[in-house]
Protein backbone atom coordinates (compact mmCIF):
# COMPACT_ATOMS: atom_id res chain seq x y z
CA UNK A 1 0.00 0.00 0.00
CA UNK A 2 3.07 1.84 0.89
CA UNK A 3 4.58 2.19 -2.17
CA UNK A 4 1.39 3.12 -4.39
CA UNK A 5 2.34 6.15 -4.17
CA UNK A 6 5.59 5.92 -5.43
CA UNK A 7 5.25 3.41 -8.27
CA UNK A 8 1.94 5.38 -9.45
CA UNK A 9 4.48 8.64 -9.87
CA UNK A 10 6.53 6.39 -12.67
CA UNK A 11 3.73 6.04 -14.77
CA UNK A 12 3.31 8.62 -17.79
CA UNK A 13 2.07 12.37 -16.16
CA UNK A 14 -1.07 13.94 -17.16
CA UNK A 15 1.09 16.34 -19.46
CA UNK A 16 3.09 12.88 -20.69
CA UNK A 17 -0.65 11.75 -21.49
CA UNK A 18 -1.38 15.16 -22.44
CA UNK A 19 1.09 16.03 -24.79
CA UNK A 20 -0.18 12.56 -27.11
CA UNK A 21 -2.31 14.43 -28.94
CA UNK A 22 -3.25 13.80 -32.65
CA UNK A 23 -0.77 14.76 -35.58
CA UNK A 24 -1.85 16.95 -38.88
CA UNK A 25 0.17 15.56 -42.01
CA UNK A 26 -0.53 17.79 -45.18
CA UNK A 27 -0.25 14.80 -48.61
CA UNK A 28 -1.25 16.87 -51.04
CA UNK A 29 2.24 17.53 -52.38
CA UNK A 30 3.57 14.01 -52.17
CA UNK A 31 5.02 12.46 -55.30
CA UNK A 32 4.54 8.31 -55.73
CA UNK A 33 7.40 6.94 -54.12
CA UNK A 34 7.55 9.66 -51.26
CA UNK A 35 7.92 9.17 -47.58
CA UNK A 36 7.11 11.54 -44.32
CA UNK A 37 8.49 11.16 -41.19
CA UNK A 38 6.70 12.71 -38.31
CA UNK A 39 6.29 12.43 -34.67
CA UNK A 40 3.52 11.60 -32.69
CA UNK A 41 3.54 10.69 -28.97
CA UNK A 42 7.20 11.29 -29.54
CA UNK A 43 6.93 7.76 -31.24
CA UNK A 44 8.36 8.11 -35.34
CA UNK A 45 5.47 7.04 -37.74
CA UNK A 46 5.59 6.92 -41.33
CA UNK A 47 3.37 8.11 -44.12
CA UNK A 48 4.10 6.96 -47.42
CA UNK A 49 2.59 7.63 -50.96
CA UNK A 50 2.85 3.87 -52.14
CA UNK A 51 2.99 4.10 -56.62
CA UNK A 52 1.22 1.90 -58.49
CA UNK A 53 3.95 -0.53 -59.20
CA UNK A 54 4.53 -0.44 -55.26
CA UNK A 55 1.35 -1.69 -54.94
CA UNK A 56 1.01 -4.13 -57.80
CA UNK A 57 4.10 -5.72 -55.88
CA UNK A 58 2.69 -6.27 -52.46
CA UNK A 59 1.26 -9.98 -53.18
CA UNK A 60 4.77 -11.18 -54.92
CA UNK A 61 6.36 -11.61 -51.10
CA UNK A 62 2.75 -13.07 -49.42
CA UNK A 63 4.30 -16.11 -49.09
CA UNK A 64 7.61 -15.09 -47.33
CA UNK A 65 5.96 -13.22 -44.86
CA UNK A 66 4.95 -14.38 -41.30
CA UNK A 67 1.70 -12.66 -41.22
CA UNK A 68 0.61 -11.70 -44.86
CA UNK A 69 -3.40 -11.24 -43.81
CA UNK A 70 -2.36 -9.41 -40.41
CA UNK A 71 -3.87 -12.01 -38.09
CA UNK A 72 -2.24 -10.15 -35.25
CA UNK A 73 -4.80 -7.75 -34.58
CA UNK A 74 -3.45 -5.64 -32.17
CA UNK A 75 -0.83 -4.28 -34.95
CA UNK A 76 -3.62 -2.76 -36.59
CA UNK A 77 -6.83 -0.68 -36.18
CA UNK A 78 -9.79 -3.04 -38.11
CA UNK A 79 -10.20 -0.61 -40.49
CA UNK A 80 -6.54 -1.09 -41.92
CA UNK A 81 -6.82 -4.81 -41.86
CA UNK A 82 -6.54 -5.38 -45.66
CA UNK A 83 -4.38 -6.50 -48.03
CA UNK A 84 -2.71 -2.99 -48.24
CA UNK A 85 -2.53 -1.97 -44.62
CA UNK A 86 -3.97 1.19 -45.34
CA UNK A 87 -7.33 2.81 -45.39
CA UNK A 88 -7.01 4.31 -49.05
CA UNK A 89 -4.40 1.88 -50.74
CA UNK A 90 -1.80 4.29 -52.01
CA UNK A 91 -1.25 5.66 -48.49
CA UNK A 92 0.70 3.78 -46.69
CA UNK A 93 1.03 5.56 -42.41
CA UNK A 94 2.59 3.34 -40.04
CA UNK A 95 5.13 3.18 -36.79
CA UNK A 96 8.47 3.73 -38.03
CA UNK A 97 9.40 1.78 -34.82
CA UNK A 98 10.76 -1.98 -35.32
CA UNK A 99 8.81 -3.99 -33.17
CA UNK A 100 11.61 -6.31 -32.20
CA UNK A 101 13.51 -3.36 -30.40
CA UNK A 102 12.33 -0.28 -31.44
CA UNK A 103 14.69 0.56 -33.98
CA UNK A 104 13.48 2.84 -36.88
CA UNK A 105 13.81 0.92 -40.14
CA UNK A 106 15.27 2.09 -42.90
CA UNK A 107 13.58 2.99 -46.60
CA UNK A 108 14.81 0.58 -48.80
CA UNK A 109 12.51 1.10 -51.89
CA UNK A 110 14.89 -0.23 -54.79
CA UNK A 111 13.56 -3.29 -56.47
CA UNK A 112 16.23 -5.92 -56.81
CA UNK A 113 14.61 -8.88 -58.63
CA UNK A 114 17.80 -11.14 -58.36
CA UNK A 115 17.48 -10.74 -54.35
CA UNK A 116 13.78 -10.97 -54.65
CA UNK A 117 13.20 -7.71 -52.93
CA UNK A 118 10.35 -5.95 -54.29
CA UNK A 119 11.32 -2.88 -51.94
CA UNK A 120 10.35 -2.23 -48.27
CA UNK A 121 12.05 -1.58 -45.08
CA UNK A 122 15.23 -2.85 -43.43
CA UNK A 123 15.91 -2.11 -39.59
CA UNK A 124 20.05 -1.51 -39.03
CA UNK A 125 19.94 -3.02 -35.81
CA UNK A 126 19.31 -6.10 -35.89
CA UNK A 127 18.54 -6.78 -39.83
CA UNK A 128 14.65 -7.36 -39.24
CA UNK A 129 12.83 -6.92 -42.87
CA UNK A 130 9.22 -5.21 -43.60
CA UNK A 131 7.27 -5.34 -47.24
CA UNK A 132 6.13 -1.54 -48.33
CA UNK A 133 2.71 -2.73 -46.17
CA UNK A 134 4.99 -3.06 -42.77
CA UNK A 135 4.53 -6.87 -43.40
CA UNK A 136 7.95 -8.90 -41.57
CA UNK A 137 9.42 -11.31 -43.88
CA UNK A 138 9.88 -14.96 -42.00
CA UNK A 139 13.34 -15.83 -40.30
CA UNK A 140 14.27 -11.85 -38.80
CA UNK A 141 13.99 -11.50 -35.11
CA UNK A 142 11.03 -8.75 -35.39
CA UNK A 143 7.72 -10.53 -34.91
CA UNK A 144 5.03 -8.86 -35.95
CA UNK A 145 4.20 -6.47 -38.44
CA UNK A 146 5.05 -2.54 -38.15
CA UNK A 147 1.79 -1.48 -36.28
CA UNK A 148 -0.58 0.56 -37.97
CA UNK A 149 -1.18 3.88 -35.62
CA UNK A 150 -4.68 5.19 -35.39
CA UNK A 151 -5.48 7.64 -38.56
CA UNK A 152 -8.39 9.32 -40.43
CA UNK A 153 -8.59 11.36 -43.43
CA UNK A 154 -9.62 14.53 -42.60
CA UNK A 155 -9.95 15.17 -45.89
CA UNK A 156 -8.72 14.05 -48.99
CA UNK A 157 -5.56 16.10 -48.62
CA UNK A 158 -5.12 15.93 -44.74
CA UNK A 159 -4.76 12.70 -42.17
CA UNK A 160 -4.99 13.19 -38.83
CA UNK A 161 -2.79 10.80 -37.08
CA UNK A 162 -3.07 9.72 -33.12
CA UNK A 163 -7.44 9.53 -33.48
CA UNK A 164 -10.05 7.75 -36.04
CA UNK A 165 -12.98 8.22 -34.21
CA UNK A 166 -16.06 9.56 -36.29
CA UNK A 167 -14.77 8.21 -39.46
CA UNK A 168 -13.26 4.94 -40.88
CA UNK B 1 32.20 -2.25 25.74
CA UNK B 2 34.31 1.06 26.59
CA UNK B 3 33.58 2.76 29.89
CA UNK B 4 34.10 6.58 30.38
CA UNK B 5 36.00 7.23 33.61
CA UNK B 6 35.68 11.08 33.22
CA UNK B 7 37.73 11.71 36.80
CA UNK B 8 38.46 15.35 37.06
CA UNK B 9 42.33 16.02 37.06
CA UNK B 10 43.60 13.13 36.14
CA UNK B 11 45.16 12.20 32.40
CA UNK B 12 42.50 10.52 30.62
CA UNK B 13 44.83 9.15 28.09
CA UNK B 14 44.92 11.19 25.01
CA UNK B 15 42.90 11.97 22.01
CA UNK B 16 42.97 8.46 20.40
CA UNK B 17 41.65 7.32 23.64
CA UNK B 18 39.03 9.74 23.64
CA UNK B 19 37.40 8.68 20.11
CA UNK B 20 38.09 4.74 21.50
CA UNK B 21 36.43 5.31 24.39
CA UNK B 22 33.52 6.38 21.99
CA UNK B 23 33.88 4.50 18.89
CA UNK B 24 35.61 1.52 17.71
CA UNK B 25 38.06 3.44 15.60
CA UNK B 26 41.55 1.38 16.57
CA UNK B 27 40.42 -2.05 16.46
CA UNK B 28 38.75 -1.41 13.32
CA UNK B 29 41.76 0.01 11.99
CA UNK B 30 43.76 -3.00 13.20
CA UNK B 31 41.11 -6.09 12.01
CA UNK B 32 40.49 -4.30 8.29
CA UNK B 33 44.31 -3.08 8.10
CA UNK B 34 46.81 -3.29 9.94
CA UNK B 35 45.75 -6.85 11.26
CA UNK B 36 44.59 -8.20 8.63
CA UNK B 37 46.59 -10.73 6.96
CA UNK B 38 46.55 -11.63 3.53
CA UNK B 39 48.35 -14.12 1.72
CA UNK B 40 51.99 -13.04 1.22
CA UNK B 41 51.82 -15.13 -2.06
CA UNK B 42 49.88 -12.27 -3.86
CA UNK B 43 50.47 -11.63 -7.70
CA UNK B 44 49.24 -9.24 -10.11
CA UNK B 45 45.77 -10.27 -10.32
CA UNK B 46 45.52 -9.36 -7.00
CA UNK B 47 45.71 -5.81 -7.52
CA UNK B 48 42.30 -5.38 -9.76
CA UNK B 49 39.80 -5.34 -6.42
CA UNK B 50 42.24 -2.02 -5.15
CA UNK B 51 41.99 -0.71 -8.87
CA UNK B 52 38.30 -1.17 -8.97
CA UNK B 53 37.90 0.68 -5.53
CA UNK B 54 40.23 3.54 -7.17
CA UNK B 55 37.88 3.62 -10.27
CA UNK B 56 34.62 4.05 -7.95
CA UNK B 57 36.63 7.14 -6.29
CA UNK B 58 37.17 8.83 -9.63
CA UNK B 59 33.41 8.14 -11.07
CA UNK B 60 32.58 9.63 -7.66
CA UNK B 61 34.51 12.48 -7.51
CA UNK B 62 34.25 12.93 -11.09
CA UNK B 63 30.51 12.24 -11.45
CA UNK B 64 29.66 15.36 -8.74
CA UNK B 65 31.69 17.86 -10.24
CA UNK B 66 29.48 16.45 -13.71
CA UNK B 67 26.33 17.51 -11.93
CA UNK B 68 27.13 20.91 -11.65
CA UNK B 69 26.80 22.01 -15.25
CA UNK B 70 24.96 18.90 -16.50
CA UNK B 71 21.36 19.73 -17.12
CA UNK B 72 18.79 16.27 -17.46
CA UNK B 73 16.57 17.32 -20.00
CA UNK B 74 16.01 16.36 -23.01
CA UNK B 75 15.95 20.33 -24.91
CA UNK B 76 19.39 21.24 -22.67
CA UNK B 77 21.24 17.99 -22.17
CA UNK B 78 23.54 17.68 -25.33
CA UNK B 79 24.09 21.41 -25.08
CA UNK B 80 25.11 21.14 -21.43
CA UNK B 81 28.01 18.34 -21.98
CA UNK B 82 29.24 20.68 -25.08
CA UNK B 83 29.24 23.19 -22.82
CA UNK B 84 31.09 21.29 -20.13
CA UNK B 85 33.61 20.48 -22.60
CA UNK B 86 34.24 23.97 -24.32
CA UNK B 87 33.13 26.60 -21.61
CA UNK B 88 33.81 24.95 -18.33
CA UNK B 89 37.01 25.10 -16.95
CA UNK B 90 39.17 21.90 -17.03
CA UNK B 91 35.63 20.84 -17.62
CA UNK B 92 37.01 18.72 -20.64
CA UNK B 93 38.59 16.95 -18.29
CA UNK B 94 36.48 16.39 -15.68
CA UNK B 95 34.13 14.80 -18.05
CA UNK B 96 36.47 12.97 -20.20
CA UNK B 97 37.77 11.03 -16.93
CA UNK B 98 34.05 10.12 -16.11
CA UNK B 99 33.84 8.98 -19.62
CA UNK B 100 36.98 6.92 -19.31
CA UNK B 101 36.43 5.44 -15.95
CA UNK B 102 33.45 4.04 -16.84
CA UNK B 103 35.39 1.63 -19.46
CA UNK B 104 38.00 1.24 -17.18
CA UNK B 105 35.86 0.15 -14.56
CA UNK B 106 34.64 -2.89 -16.32
CA UNK B 107 38.08 -3.67 -17.50
CA UNK B 108 39.14 -3.50 -13.67
CA UNK B 109 35.97 -5.73 -12.82
CA UNK B 110 36.42 -8.26 -15.65
CA UNK B 111 39.65 -9.01 -14.58
CA UNK B 112 38.86 -9.02 -10.97
CA UNK B 113 36.09 -11.83 -11.78
CA UNK B 114 38.46 -13.41 -14.31
CA UNK B 115 41.05 -13.85 -11.03
CA UNK B 116 38.24 -15.22 -9.28
CA UNK B 117 37.67 -18.34 -11.97
CA UNK B 118 41.55 -18.44 -12.18
CA UNK B 119 42.04 -19.14 -8.44
CA UNK B 120 38.43 -20.54 -7.47
CA UNK B 121 37.99 -17.86 -4.90
CA UNK B 122 34.20 -17.92 -5.36
CA UNK B 123 34.19 -21.82 -3.96
CA UNK B 124 33.48 -22.38 -0.10
CA UNK B 125 33.80 -20.09 1.96
CA UNK B 126 33.86 -17.20 0.09
CA UNK B 127 30.30 -18.29 -2.30
CA UNK B 128 28.65 -14.95 -0.65
CA UNK B 129 31.47 -12.39 -1.66
CA UNK B 130 31.07 -13.68 -5.38
CA UNK B 131 27.44 -13.19 -4.60
CA UNK B 132 27.72 -9.75 -3.75
CA UNK B 133 29.87 -9.29 -6.25
CA UNK B 134 27.91 -10.48 -8.81
CA UNK B 135 25.15 -7.57 -7.43
CA UNK B 136 27.58 -4.77 -7.76
CA UNK B 137 28.43 -6.10 -11.46
CA UNK B 138 25.00 -6.01 -12.13
CA UNK B 139 24.29 -2.51 -10.44
CA UNK B 140 27.74 -0.96 -12.15
CA UNK B 141 25.99 -2.29 -15.97
CA UNK B 142 22.64 -0.88 -15.04
CA UNK B 143 24.36 2.38 -13.64
CA UNK B 144 26.82 2.50 -16.72
CA UNK B 145 23.45 1.81 -19.03
CA UNK B 146 21.53 4.91 -16.99
CA UNK B 147 24.57 6.98 -17.60
CA UNK B 148 24.81 6.81 -21.60
CA UNK B 149 21.58 8.12 -21.71
CA UNK B 150 22.23 11.51 -19.86
CA UNK B 151 24.35 13.02 -23.03
CA UNK B 152 21.25 12.35 -25.07
CA UNK B 153 23.45 11.70 -28.33
CA UNK B 154 21.96 9.90 -31.11
CA UNK B 155 23.74 6.55 -29.50
CA UNK B 156 22.58 7.13 -25.99
CA UNK B 157 18.91 7.58 -27.33
CA UNK B 158 18.15 4.76 -29.38
CA UNK B 159 20.70 2.45 -27.48
CA UNK B 160 18.03 2.80 -24.73
CA UNK B 161 15.55 2.71 -27.18
CA UNK B 162 16.60 -1.11 -27.75
CA UNK B 163 17.73 -1.99 -24.36
CA UNK B 164 14.68 -0.93 -22.72
CA UNK B 165 13.11 -2.80 -25.59
CA UNK B 166 14.04 -5.76 -24.46
CA UNK B 167 11.78 -5.71 -21.31
CA UNK B 168 8.46 -5.21 -24.11
CA UNK B 169 9.67 -8.92 -25.02
CA UNK B 170 7.95 -10.16 -21.22
CA UNK B 171 4.85 -11.80 -21.80
CA UNK B 172 1.57 -10.30 -20.12
CA UNK B 173 3.55 -7.56 -18.33
CA UNK B 174 6.43 -6.11 -21.04
CA UNK B 175 4.37 -3.22 -22.48
CA UNK B 176 3.69 -2.10 -19.07
CA UNK B 177 6.72 -2.55 -17.87
CA UNK B 178 8.35 -1.10 -20.74
CA UNK B 179 5.64 2.14 -20.23
CA UNK B 180 6.86 2.85 -16.27
CA UNK B 181 10.53 2.35 -17.43
CA UNK B 182 10.00 5.20 -19.40
CA UNK B 183 7.64 7.37 -18.12
CA UNK B 184 6.24 7.94 -21.13
CA UNK B 185 5.25 6.41 -24.58
CA UNK B 186 8.51 6.97 -25.76
CA UNK B 187 11.57 7.49 -24.72
CA UNK B 188 11.46 11.43 -23.70
CA UNK B 189 12.36 14.11 -21.24
CA UNK B 190 10.55 12.31 -18.60
CA UNK B 191 13.18 9.10 -19.35
CA UNK B 192 15.97 11.06 -19.02
CA UNK B 193 15.23 13.11 -15.93
CA UNK B 194 14.86 9.76 -14.04
CA UNK B 195 17.90 8.15 -15.34
CA UNK B 196 19.94 10.82 -14.18
CA UNK B 197 17.88 10.34 -10.76
CA UNK B 198 19.00 6.46 -10.93
CA UNK B 199 22.56 7.23 -12.25
CA UNK B 200 23.48 10.15 -9.72
CA UNK B 201 21.58 8.75 -6.54
CA UNK B 202 20.04 5.28 -6.34
CA UNK B 203 22.35 2.93 -8.12
CA UNK B 204 25.98 5.61 -6.68
CA UNK B 205 23.94 4.39 -2.78
CA UNK B 206 23.64 0.89 -3.75
CA UNK B 207 26.79 0.36 -5.22
CA UNK B 208 28.50 1.66 -2.11
CA UNK B 209 27.20 -0.25 0.21
CA UNK B 210 27.21 -3.22 -1.79
CA UNK B 211 31.15 -2.50 -2.11
CA UNK B 212 31.56 -2.05 2.03
CA UNK B 213 29.72 -5.71 2.39
CA UNK B 214 31.86 -7.23 -0.24
CA UNK B 215 34.87 -6.05 2.36
CA UNK B 216 33.19 -7.11 5.68
CA UNK B 217 32.15 -10.41 4.02
CA UNK B 218 35.69 -10.90 2.61
CA UNK B 219 37.69 -9.94 5.74
CA UNK B 220 35.40 -12.55 7.53
CA UNK B 221 36.49 -15.40 6.18
CA UNK B 222 40.48 -13.74 4.55
CA UNK B 223 41.51 -13.53 1.61
CA UNK B 224 42.06 -16.76 -1.41
CA UNK B 225 45.56 -17.17 -2.74
CA UNK B 226 46.89 -18.15 -5.63
CA UNK B 227 47.58 -21.73 -4.10
CA UNK B 228 43.85 -21.64 -3.17
CA UNK B 229 45.30 -22.71 -0.07
CA UNK B 230 43.31 -21.55 3.64
CA UNK B 231 46.56 -20.15 5.25
CA UNK B 232 44.63 -19.69 8.39
CA UNK B 233 45.49 -22.87 9.05
CA UNK B 234 48.60 -22.75 9.61
CA UNK B 235 49.31 -19.93 12.34
CA UNK B 236 52.44 -19.22 14.33
CA UNK B 237 52.33 -18.69 18.42
CA UNK B 238 51.53 -15.45 18.01
CA UNK B 239 47.95 -16.32 16.16
CA UNK B 240 48.95 -15.16 13.03
CA UNK B 241 49.09 -16.85 9.23
CA UNK B 242 52.69 -17.96 8.65
CA UNK B 243 52.24 -17.49 5.22
CA UNK B 244 50.05 -13.81 6.28
CA UNK B 245 51.38 -10.70 5.66
CA UNK B 246 49.42 -7.44 7.02
CA UNK B 247 47.18 -5.30 4.84
CA UNK B 248 49.02 -1.97 6.05
CA UNK B 249 51.95 -1.67 5.07
CA UNK B 250 53.02 -4.62 3.08
CA UNK B 251 50.33 -5.46 0.82
CA UNK B 252 49.29 -1.30 0.36
CA UNK B 253 52.68 -0.47 -0.95
CA UNK B 254 52.69 -3.00 -3.33
CA UNK B 255 49.01 -1.63 -4.72
CA UNK B 256 50.51 1.70 -4.77
CA UNK B 257 52.83 0.78 -7.19
CA UNK B 258 50.05 -0.72 -9.01
CA UNK B 259 47.71 2.46 -8.69
CA UNK B 260 50.59 4.06 -10.01
CA UNK B 261 51.01 2.20 -13.00
CA UNK B 262 47.31 2.15 -12.97
CA UNK B 263 47.15 6.37 -13.28
CA UNK B 264 49.44 6.40 -16.14
CA UNK B 265 47.97 4.63 -18.16
CA UNK B 266 44.19 5.75 -17.14
CA UNK B 267 46.19 9.10 -18.04
CA UNK B 268 46.93 7.99 -21.32
CA UNK B 269 43.82 7.64 -22.68
CA UNK B 270 42.03 10.27 -21.36
CA UNK B 271 44.40 12.67 -22.71
CA UNK B 272 45.75 11.15 -25.67
CA UNK B 273 42.80 8.59 -26.82
CA UNK B 274 39.79 9.29 -24.91
CA UNK B 275 37.48 8.14 -27.51
CA UNK B 276 39.51 5.26 -28.25
CA UNK B 277 38.99 4.69 -31.30
CA UNK B 278 34.88 4.89 -30.56
CA UNK B 279 34.85 2.12 -28.30
CA UNK B 280 34.86 4.30 -25.13
CA UNK B 281 32.95 7.22 -26.83
CA UNK B 282 30.67 6.16 -30.10
CA UNK B 283 31.40 8.23 -32.48
CA UNK B 284 27.24 8.46 -33.05
CA UNK B 285 26.68 10.19 -30.00
CA UNK B 286 28.49 13.17 -30.74
CA UNK B 287 25.13 13.94 -32.58
CA UNK B 288 22.30 15.20 -30.78
CA UNK B 289 19.47 12.42 -30.46
CA UNK B 290 17.52 12.37 -33.03
CA UNK B 291 14.19 10.97 -33.35
CA UNK B 292 13.67 10.11 -36.78
CA UNK B 293 16.49 8.35 -37.71
CA UNK B 294 18.49 5.09 -36.11
CA UNK B 295 22.05 5.02 -36.53
CA UNK B 296 22.99 2.82 -39.71
CA UNK B 297 25.01 1.35 -37.24
CA UNK B 298 24.17 0.25 -33.83
CA UNK B 299 26.27 -1.62 -31.25
CA UNK B 300 26.33 -0.68 -27.05
CA UNK B 301 29.66 0.38 -25.56
CA UNK B 302 32.02 -2.66 -25.50
CA UNK B 303 31.67 -3.63 -22.52
CA UNK B 304 28.16 -4.61 -23.37
CA UNK B 305 28.81 -6.62 -26.20
CA UNK B 306 29.43 -10.28 -25.61
CA UNK B 307 25.83 -10.33 -24.01
CA UNK B 308 24.83 -8.12 -26.88
CA UNK B 309 25.97 -10.92 -29.48
CA UNK B 310 24.30 -13.06 -27.56
CA UNK B 311 21.05 -11.28 -27.62
CA UNK B 312 21.83 -10.84 -31.68
CA UNK B 313 22.51 -14.13 -32.39
CA UNK B 314 18.51 -15.45 -31.64
CA UNK B 315 16.43 -14.79 -34.20
CA UNK B 316 13.29 -14.85 -32.02
CA UNK B 317 12.41 -11.85 -29.79
CA UNK B 318 11.54 -13.81 -26.22
CA UNK B 319 14.26 -16.19 -26.66
CA UNK B 320 16.71 -13.53 -27.51
CA UNK B 321 15.91 -11.63 -24.25
CA UNK B 322 15.64 -15.15 -21.95
CA UNK B 323 19.30 -16.26 -23.17
CA UNK B 324 20.49 -12.44 -22.79
CA UNK B 325 19.58 -12.47 -18.97
CA UNK B 326 20.33 -16.34 -18.60
CA UNK B 327 24.03 -15.02 -20.18
CA UNK B 328 24.46 -12.38 -17.41
CA UNK B 329 23.29 -14.42 -14.39
CA UNK B 330 24.75 -17.99 -15.26
CA UNK B 331 28.22 -16.75 -13.28
CA UNK B 332 26.30 -16.30 -10.27
CA UNK B 333 25.72 -19.92 -9.81
CA UNK B 334 29.81 -20.70 -10.53
CA UNK B 335 30.61 -21.49 -6.46
CA UNK B 336 28.20 -24.55 -7.12
CA UNK B 337 28.21 -25.29 -10.50
CA UNK B 338 32.46 -25.44 -9.74
CA UNK B 339 32.72 -29.50 -8.52
CA UNK B 340 36.58 -29.08 -8.29
CA UNK B 341 38.31 -30.49 -5.01
CA UNK B 342 40.76 -27.65 -5.53
CA UNK B 343 40.29 -23.87 -5.87
CA UNK B 344 43.28 -22.46 -7.78
CA UNK B 345 44.06 -23.51 -11.37
CA UNK B 346 47.33 -24.12 -10.80
CA UNK B 347 45.85 -27.67 -9.01
CA UNK B 348 43.80 -28.45 -11.71
CA UNK B 349 43.39 -31.06 -14.28
CA UNK B 350 43.46 -30.37 -17.72
CA UNK B 351 39.71 -30.69 -18.58
CA UNK B 352 39.26 -27.52 -16.88
CA UNK B 353 42.51 -25.39 -18.09
CA UNK B 354 41.18 -26.01 -21.45
CA UNK B 355 37.75 -25.37 -21.10
CA UNK B 356 38.51 -21.80 -19.07
CA UNK B 357 41.04 -21.14 -22.15
CA UNK B 358 38.23 -21.53 -24.67
CA UNK B 359 35.67 -19.37 -22.59
CA UNK B 360 38.16 -16.62 -22.73
CA UNK B 361 38.40 -17.25 -26.39
CA UNK B 362 35.02 -17.28 -26.53
CA UNK B 363 33.34 -14.25 -24.76
CA UNK B 364 36.75 -11.67 -26.26
CA UNK B 365 35.66 -12.68 -29.92
CA UNK B 366 32.03 -12.34 -29.06
CA UNK B 367 32.54 -9.37 -27.24
CA UNK B 368 34.03 -8.06 -31.17
CA UNK B 369 30.89 -9.58 -32.94
CA UNK B 370 29.17 -7.75 -30.72
CA UNK B 371 30.44 -4.79 -32.22
CA UNK B 372 29.79 -5.81 -35.71
CA UNK B 373 27.00 -5.90 -38.29
CA UNK B 374 24.10 -8.65 -37.83
CA UNK B 375 25.23 -9.91 -40.79
CA UNK B 376 25.84 -13.72 -42.29
CA UNK B 377 28.64 -15.33 -40.96
CA UNK B 378 29.27 -12.98 -37.91
CA UNK B 379 25.86 -14.05 -37.05
CA UNK B 380 26.59 -17.53 -37.51
CA UNK B 381 29.92 -17.05 -35.75
CA UNK B 382 28.08 -15.51 -32.48
CA UNK B 383 25.66 -18.62 -32.53
CA UNK B 384 28.44 -21.61 -32.40
CA UNK B 385 30.23 -19.02 -29.67
CA UNK B 386 26.75 -18.70 -27.75
CA UNK B 387 26.63 -22.62 -27.73
CA UNK B 388 30.37 -22.78 -26.09
CA UNK B 389 29.61 -19.79 -23.81
CA UNK B 390 26.51 -21.85 -22.25
CA UNK B 391 28.33 -24.88 -22.50
CA UNK B 392 31.02 -23.44 -19.92
CA UNK B 393 28.83 -22.79 -17.60
CA UNK B 394 26.40 -25.58 -17.54
CA UNK B 395 28.35 -28.65 -18.07
CA UNK B 396 30.21 -27.54 -15.80
CA UNK B 397 29.64 -29.55 -12.69
CA UNK B 398 30.51 -32.43 -14.70
CA UNK B 399 34.01 -31.69 -16.25
CA UNK B 400 34.93 -29.96 -13.03
CA UNK B 401 34.17 -33.58 -11.42
CA UNK B 402 36.17 -36.03 -13.59
CA UNK B 403 39.04 -33.49 -14.00
CA UNK B 404 41.73 -34.98 -12.47
CA UNK B 405 43.64 -32.69 -9.83
CA UNK B 406 47.05 -32.61 -8.36
CA UNK B 407 47.69 -32.67 -4.67
CA UNK B 408 48.06 -28.85 -3.15
CA UNK B 409 50.88 -28.04 -0.72
CA UNK B 410 50.89 -27.35 2.40
CA UNK B 411 52.02 -23.56 2.49
CA UNK B 412 51.68 -20.81 -0.43
CA UNK B 413 54.54 -21.32 -3.40
CA UNK B 414 56.19 -18.50 -5.50
CA UNK B 415 55.64 -19.55 -9.06
CA UNK B 416 56.58 -16.28 -10.32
Amino acid sequence: MVAIPFLSSLKPSARAQALGAPVEVPISSMQPGELVRVLWRGKLVFVLRRSKEMLANLPKVDGELRDPNSDVIEQQPEYARNATRSIKPQFLVIEGSCTHLGCAPLQDFDVRPAEGWEGGFFCPCHGSKFDLAGRVFKGVPAPTNLKVPPYRFVRDDLILIGQDSGAA
Amino acid sequence: MARIEAEVGKPQGGFVKWIDDRFPMTSTLKYHVTEYYASKNFNLWYVFGVLAFVVLAIQLLTGIFLTMNYKPAAADAFASVEYIMRDVEWGWLIRYMHSTGASFFFIVVYLHMYRAMLYGSYKKPRELIWLIGMLIFLVLMAEAFAGYLLPWGQMSYWGAQVIISLFGAIPWVGDALVEIIRGDYSISDITLNRFFALHVIVLPLALIGLVFVHIVALHEVGSNNPDGIDIKKNKDASGKPVDGIAFHPYHTSKDLVAIIIFLMIFSAVVFFAPDMGGYFLEHANFEPANLTATPEHIAPVWYFTPFYAILRAVPDKLWGFILFVTAVLLPVFLPWLDRSRVRSIRYRGWIYKSALAVFTITFIVLGWLGTMPADGLYVLIARILSVVYFAFFLLMPYYTAIDKTKPVPDRVVYHG
